[in-house]
């Protein structure tokens, strides 16, 4: 039996935004194989097309040529209702903004994937509960964003992303808007993440402690993959 | 899933509850003008058949020249009947229950300081049993002052309020124009005017008198026939139609220069007029809901715009096109369909008042209610898909990123 396939796959992928002499090509033909349970740091300057390829990675966008492998299967060209299932029952986000529904309570907020999915409200709330347990904030389920600070807003959207137990996290730098000690405290529940449930996770970084966390850094520049290394500090 | 997404909507409803409010007043104005406007309508339209078949039961109005047809159409001339007409019709024509010749003009009527523009009738005593009308004090004319031309007058309420006022008429002489003449009965109030006429402004002298003295021919302006209960008016309409063809030489084919009106035509043709324009008031009534519509279509984009990171969110989190599509939708019809159900309680209201007011039977109608609450929701739909269309095509990335 050969080795299961990787679960993100980008073969020769080409992304060109525009037309004619206006287009800007943002991936120049990127390769790179992410395999399940890793924990990979993608990093770049900006307009290296890392989001670029996060969007594509995460089913958001579309190459415009190349192939997007998804557990061994093309998607990269499903049209978008395909794509959309695809999120639903793969793929969990975490954003630098949290992203989260204002006036909603945390707990509503990290029931919306559930909801899409049709479950029953009270399987949903239990399961809810118990992603907001694993983020340490069940006490936290009756209060909305608002009421919560940054360092809890993005443990609400990582209690969001898990909870569907997608195969995949893709976090577009989840501490960009938080202070060192909370970044601390997000990067350990990500590494916890990966480390204890096999969750692979796909981190858009700017900052060096935080790529620390990961095993593998990928670094962008110019639309192609720079260098793409095991982490000297973990492995 | 469904159930999820109502609850979405009223909150969102709730949210924004002023924003809300002020949205579906287009629909809320627009569905209770179509229900005050439809109901009343209903309303004046019995209100108006009713009256008419007060005038008599099964009643035949036979009169010289064609049927008027339409607004301002020209009467054309035509030779009035005669005492010989009446009296041809009255042997002839089989299944009359009573007939009335009757001559009428407006004259100025006098008594003491007093004096009252009216209406004088000549006509006989079986006017009464043809228009149903019976007297409420003093007695119907004798045969010798019909036949004598005495000027013997029955008057209506209305003469006898404004000549006599609270004395008693009976006996009491009073003039019509130059003419004196005696008050020996008083007819019973008919009530209600029908359109705009007060029925009890007349007053009832015997034809003979009214001919020699008032008008000075022997001309018979109408006769007045009241049909038999167990006959059709049909039937007996066209019997007169041929005799007086006969009598005033129509040849066939040729248009007779004369016509015999059923009441229970008018009837139908004035319930058809007020029909009509029960409808169209109610048109214009609904084009005011689909005003309302376009200001529900307005702030439901100013909404999807407002919430584009909303939208965001949810298909970044495995929400469908369709998901969003609904959400949106069923946000824009419960919207027009809480402003229906206002409008249905306000207009039912507006009506109930209005009917009051106007004298008319309050006749609400559960259908058109039904009918501009369903067509309030057809509103919220149409004028909710686009905004709602929009939203769920949204590109994700985009809307993630909208400020």
């Amino acid at each position: 039996m050969s080795a299961p396939p990787p679960v993100i796959e980008l073969r020769g992928v080409i992304k060109t935004y525009g037309a004619g002499t206006a287009a800007v090509q943002a991936l120049r033909g990127v390769d790179l194989a992410i395999a399940h349970g890793e924990f990979v740091a993608v990093m770049g300057p900006s307009g290296s097309g890392k989001s670029t390829c996060m969007n594509i990675v995460g089913c958001l966008d579309v190459p415009t040529s190349g192939a997007f492998l998804f557990e061994g299967a093309d998607v990269g060209r499903l049209p978008r209702r395909q794509r959309a299932l695809l999120r639903r029952y793969y793929l969990g986000f975490v954003f630098q903004g949290y992203n989260l529904l204002g006036r909603t309570s945390a707990l509503e907020n990290v029931e919306l994937p559930l909801v899409y999915r049709g479950m029953p409200p009270r399987e949903r709330h239990a399961r809810a509960l118990r992603a907001l347990a694993t983020v340490g904030l069940e006490e936290w389920a009756r209060h909305t964003p608002g009421e919560l600070s940054g360092g809890q807003q993005q443990r609400v959207a990582i209690a969001r992303a898990i909870v569907a137990e997608p195969t995949v996290i893709l976090a577009d730098e989840p501490t960009g808007n938080l202070d060192t000690a909370r970044s601390r405290e997000i990067m350990d529940l990500l590494a916890g993440l990966n480390r204890d449930r096999g969750i692979t996770i796909v981190m858009v970084t700017h900052e060096n402690d935080m790529a620390d966390y990961a095993r593998r850094v990928v670094r962008f520049v110019d639309g192609r993959v720079d260098s793409d290394a095991a982490n000297p500090g973990r492995a | 899933m469904f159930r999820e997404t109502l609850l979405l909507a009223l909150r969102a409803i709730r949210r924004n509850a002023m924003r809300s409010s002020l949205t579906i007043l287009g629909i809320v104005i627009g569905v209770a003008a179509v229900i005050t406007m439809v109901t009343l309508g209903g309303g004046a339209t019995q209100a108006v058949a009713q009256q008419i078949r007060g005038l008599g039961a099964n009643l035949l109005n036979v009169r010289p020249g064609q049927q008027p047809r339409g607004p301002g159409g020209a009467r054309q001339v035509a030779k009035a009947f005669e005492a010989k007409d009446v009296e041809a019709i009255e042997r002839e024509v089989p299944g009359i229950a009573a007939l009335a010749p009757v001559a009428a003009r407006a004259m100025l009527a006098i008594h003491a300081e007093t004096n009252w523009q009216t209406s004088v009738t000549g006509t006989d005593n079986a006017y009464f049993q043809v228009r149903t009308w019976t007297l409420a004090a003093g007695r119907e004319f004798t045969d010798a002052e019909l036949r004598s031309g005495a000027m013997a007058c029955i008057i209506g309420a209305t003469v006898r309020r404004k000549l006599f006022g609270a004395s008693d008429p009976l006996g009491g002489s009073m003039r019509l124009g130059a003419l004196a003449c005696q008050v020996i009965g008083v007819l019973a109030a008919k009530g209600q005017a029908t359109f705009g006429m007060d029925q009890d402004d007349i007053v009832v002298v015997p034809l003979r008198a009214f001919q020699r003295r008032i008008a000075g021919n022997q001309n018979v302006d109408t006769i007045m026939v009241s049909v038999r209960d167990d006959v059709p008016t049909r039937r007996v309409q066209a019997s007169i139609e041929q005799i007086l063809r006969e009598r005033r030489r129509a040849g066939a084919g040729e248009e007779a220069d004369f016509h015999v009106m059923d009441m229970q035509q008018i009837v139908a043709a004035v319930s058809g007029t007020t029909e009509t324009m029960t409808l169209l008031l109610g048109a214009v009534a609904a084009v005011s809901l689909l005003v309302g519509g376009i200001g529900i279509m307005n702030i439901m984009l100013v909404s999807v715009t407002e919430r584009t990171r909303e939208i965001g969110i949810r298909l970044a989190v495995g929400a469908m096109e369709e998901d969003v599509l609904l959400q949106f939708l069923v946000e824009a019809v419960t919207l027009s369909l809480l402003g229906g159900i206002a409008g249905v309680l306000l207009g039912l209201g507006a009506a109930f008042a209005g009917a009051a007011l106007l004298g008319v039977p309050f006749l609400p109608n559960p259908w058109i209610a039904l009918v501009a609450f369903l067509f309030s929701g057809l509103v919220g739909v149409v004028f909710g898909y686009f905004p709602a269309h929009k939203a769920a095509q949204l590109n994700p990335i985009d809307a993630l990123r909208h400020e």
